[in-house]
């Protein structure tokens, strides 16, 4: 069990970030105009990116875990406030299709040079004062209904990690399938060239 | 100068797992965004109301300690410094605010403004935005996730009929 090495240093975090950021710009998830086309369904790169990633990570920590390299329970798993979390992504999934971005893409716009991004921004420092100042009504809301501790997809169908994989792979198979299919009925997805004219000064 | 492609979906959603992936490997947990706004708002009512903001039940204990001071920070200062090298060498840094072709400037920055503040209110009520608890969770397993990650998009599809005719 050499992993995880649970570092929180400035070294590892300016890495992971470093990485993070540079993907998500090359995806071209800096634009608000290709995120929001996921969910007029003209672009679903937003689905295709998330969901490969998920696979991806979550094949390599299960083979961490059969090669011994990382221990079962090393790693942090959230544990479920089912009510909360769904509110949650609910309003999160509205302020992406109104405001164009994520917390995590908003970084990548204003990388880009973005103005819309830094409004953005200051968009959730104000939700996030609101959410703190409304703490007292909000808290039954913030603690209800919640789950086992790390409650995993394995805890909750009982069957194996590799099965869970499988299953969300072959899902995101026919998610790529059907999303490229929709994609070219809509004249999408986004190219690089539509969304940054080449005769900008 | 013309901007460089992109990166197919498959092949910035592989890269976007390993990083991931190895994020884990060093820190024992995913990726995360939200987390840093909070303690950015932490920052900044320490400086404009520092005795409400100390007094705060969800706030005060971040203010106890330097609320920036923590590898969330670094993370996201990583991000930016990454996606700006990605803009630079792709050719696709621009100075603009980017909005549908049929929509005002005006518009565009109140709409931007709203769904941050939105986005900041479920990203707290959640304990996490799209990167800490869609990604993350989702790479992990956890059932948090799934459920955040179902109710992001029915969401997302549902505004997005509202205002379309701000991004076509």
């Amino acid at each position: 069990m050499i992993w995880p090495l649970y570092d929180s240093g400035v070294a590892s975090g300016l890495l992971a970030g470093f990485l993070f950021g540079f993907v998500l710009e090359n995806a071209g998830f800096g634009s608000p105009r290709k995120l929001t086309g996921q969910f007029r369904l003209e672009d679903w790169s937003v689905f295709k990116v998330m969901f490969t990633a998920v696979i991806v990570a979550a094949l390599l920590l299960w083979l961490s875990k059969q090669f011994g390299l990382m221990g079962a329970g090393s790693y942090y798993v959230p544990t479920p406030f089912y009510v909360a979390m769904a509110v949650g992504g609910l309003l999160i999934g509205a302020g992406f299709a109104i405001g164009g971005y994520c917390p995590g893409t908003s970084v990548t716009g204003l990388a880009g040079g973005r103005i819309d991004a830094i409004v953005f921004m200051v968009g959730m420092v104000l939700g996030t004062a609101l959410f703190a100042a409304w703490f007292g009504p909000l808290e039954e809301l913030y603690l209800a209904t919640p789950g086992p501790q790390g409650q995993t997809l394995m805890d909750l169908a009982g069957i194996p990690e590799w099965l869970i994989i499988l299953v969300l792979a072959a899902m995101a198979w026919g998610g790529f399938k059907l999303g490229s299919k929709l994609e070219q009925k809509m004249g999408g997805p986004y190219q690089a060239s539509d969304l940054y004219p080449a005769d900008n000064r | 100068m013309s901007p460089r492609p992109f990166w197919s979906p498959l092949w910035a959603g592989i890269a976007l797992g390993l990083a991931l992936f190895l994020t884990f490997v060093l820190t024992g947990h995913g990726l995360g965004s939200s987390g840093f706004f909070t303690r950015l708002t932490a920052e900044i009512g320490q400086w404009l109301a520092p005795e409400l903001t100390a007094a705060n039940r969800y706030l005060g204990d971040y203010v106890r300690g330097e609320p920036l001071q923590a590898w969330i920070t670094w993370e996201v200062l990583g991000a930016f410094i990454g996606a700006l090298v990605g803009a630079f060498s792709g050719r696709r840094f621009r100075p603009q605010v980017e909005r549908g072709p049929s929509s005002g400037m005006g518009s565009r920055l109140v709409l931007a403004l709203i769904g941050g503040i939105l986005t900041g209110l479920g990203a707290r009520l959640a304990r996490g935005c799209t990167s800490g608890l869609g990604l993350s969770g989702g790479a992990a397993l956890a059932v948090g996730g799934f459920v955040f990650l179902i109710c992001f998009f029915a969401a997302g599809f549902l505004f997005s009929f509202i205002v379309r005719r701000y991004w076509q």
